[in-house]
């Protein structure tokens, strides 16, 4: 049985003036995903989520949350929505706790409920220690931690975070990235980013906007056990490439120069083996020996530059 | 309900975070005490020469004390709203409001709230000028309150056209200028009124801000004038949600 839909998204489309940002985008999210929105800049990243936080009106095209119209019943659709926005929205002049409160007063949440919202947001963020202070005076990482927590302290069942690292030191992406993970297994997360190992690490599932469609929507582990289309390879010397080819499984041969092969294989055939098997028969010096698997950073570059060679010919 | 409120709360604390809230209130109140203590003095100075002593010192107090503060407060109160949503739209925090379950009449509403009391921290400082002389010397209240209800509902008019700018600008000094702008061309609307050759020149005299006032100075309660001001100050939030509407086309 399919899990429950979160976030529906039908035909999304936004213009600005003559710009198309959005172009009849299609958006699921079920419960319990983490699903990444990956593109480059100007893609309709940012665009997408504010059409789904009910910051934008689209142009054309509806979205559902927990299936409330955005549109006809705003306030039952965004109860059910945290939202961070790129830039966190933090006022300097109140203190972790004071502004907290507030977001959770924004919320709905009573007024007696509402401490221990407080106490819980602020221990998943990692903010107890600096409950009292300025927010303005706190560090950018720490202020992105206030964000999450505002997005997160009225438990919603969705959680939107637009490019949630961005301007973090190492240390803190990583402790972003596990915090994440952790509120994936209780929440449905929607997450920007332009780093694709990031989206790697967290998501369960990648969506690749370019040019404001979609024009990737799998899960993260197909991409990683994809298989491979060539091998590569480093021998000190091959005396003829095309003794490889006769092996089985191998379909043609490229020799790139200073004893670089890149093998391509047939269908879901694997002959690593046998080569290194020839290889050290014939004494050929075998150097190095690789799959090259696709990743989702060659899937990436692959359907996002594809798309611009094809304009530029245009 | 309860979101207005909520709004209104954060709003009022984080006026009063500021610096800039007790920079205007000291500034006003130091000018104002000036004022009323020369206008004090004068009216020791001139007392008995009235043949029947028609003019008391609530006429003194209420009247050219308060008629004096409305100019101080057309200058100062572009600087309470400038900030209200420009800020907010600059420093990305809009967002918060506009992606929680809260619609945009409760947001403009509840900033409204917010601003009103600061205003009511003016009045009340406005207040206890005469106060201060309920001891020492008989008061006519009545007046006295016409003209602070009559300063509140002027600053309130002030917020709502000063919240709209405010809300049609990214930065808070464009807001200020704007807004005191457009007070001061509605203040002066009156001038359109004693030109005999304009049309309509009824129209513009009784649009202005300042009729409505003088007579409230007077100590004359007229409900049209309480009309007057609470349409201005709807016609100018009702424009700002409006206005903030927009925004998400």
């Amino acid at each position: 049985m399919e899990s429950e839909v979160l976030i529906e998204a039908r035909a999304l489309t936004r213009r600005y003036g003559p710009t198309l940002a959005v172009d009849g985008l299609h958006l699921t999210l079920r419960k319990g995903e983490i699903l990444g929105l990956l593109g480059p800049n100007g893609a309709g990243k940012s665009t997408t989520m504010k059409m789904l936080t009910g910051n934008l009106a689209p142009s054309a095209g509806e979205v559902l949350i927990g299936g409330k119209s955005l549109r006809e019943d705003a306030k039952a659709a965004k109860r059910a929505l945290g939202y961070l926005p790129e830039q966190p929205p933090v006022y300097g002049e109140l203190t972790v706790d004071e502004y907290l409160d507030y977001c959770a007063s924004l919320h709905g949440i009573a007024r007696k409920a509402r401490p221990e919202a407080v106490a819980s947001a602020k221990r998943d963020c990692g903010l107890t220690d600096v409950s009292r202070r300025l927010i303005g005076n706190l560090s950018k990482g720490y202020q992105q931690r206030v964000g999450l927590a505002q997005a997160i302290i009225h438990r919603p069942p969705v959680i939107i975070l637009d490019e949630p690292t961005v301007g973090l030191d190492p240390i803190q992406i990583r402790e972003i990235r596990s915090l994440i993970a952790a509120l994936g297994r209780n929440h449905s997360v929607i997450l920007s980013s332009h780093i694709l190992p990031e989206i790697q690490a967290v998501c369960s599932r990648v969506m690749i906007i370019n040019r404001g469609r979609a024009v990737y929507n799998e899960p993260v582990a197909s991409a990683k056990s994809a298989g491979f289309g060539a091998i590569a390879a480093v021998f000190r010397q091959l005396p003829d490439a095309r003794t490889l080819e006769t092996l089985a499984g191998v379909r043609r041969v490229l020799a790139l120069g200073e004893g670089r092969y890149r093998i391509e294989v047939e269908g879901n055939a694997d002959p690593r083996e046998a080569i290194a098997k020839t290889a050290v028969e014939g004494g050929w010096g075998l150097l190095e020996l690789r799959a090259e698997a696709q990743t989702l950073e060659e899937i990436f570059v692959e359907l996002t530059s594809r798309d611009a060679a094809l304009a530029e010919a245009a | 309900m309860s979101n207005i409120l909520n709004i209104a709360r954060t709003e009022l604390k984080r006026i009063f975070l500021s610096p800039l809230a007790w920079a205007v209130l000291a500034v006003v109140q130091f000018i104002m005490g000036f004022v009323f203590i020369n206008l004090l003095v004068d009216y020791a100075n001139n007392a008995g020469m009235q043949p029947d002593d028609t003019i008391g010192v609530s006429d003194y107090v209420a009247g050219s004390l308060y008629g004096f503060a409305t100019i101080l407060l057309l200058l100062v109160m572009p600087l309470m709203t400038m900030r209200v949503f420009a800020e907010e739209r600059k420093g990305n925090t809009l967002v918060l409001l506009t992606s929680a379950p809260v619609s945009i009449t409760e947001i403009v509403l509840g900033k409204f709230l917010g601003v009103l009391g600061f205003i009511l921290a003016i009045v009340v400082l406005m207040a206890a000028m005469p106060l201060s002389l309920h001891w020492s010397t008989n008061l006519d209240w009545g007046r006295v309150a016409a003209g602070l209800l009559g300063l509140f509902l002027m600053m309130m008019t002030f917020a709502s056209a000063g919240l709209f700018v405010s809300s049609l600008t990214r930065e808070p000094t464009i807001a200020a200028v704007g807004s005191f702008g457009l007070l001061l061309v509605i203040w002066l609307l009156n001038i359109l009124g004693y030109n005999d050759s304009i049309p309509f020149r009824d129209v513009f005299n009784y649009l202005s801000l300042i009729g409505h006032y003088d007579s409230l100075r007077r100590g004359i309660f007229n409900s049209a004038d309480i009309v007057y001001y609470l349409l201005f100050s709807g016609l100018f939030l009702w424009l700002t949600v409006q206005r903030l509407d927009m925004e998400r086309n």
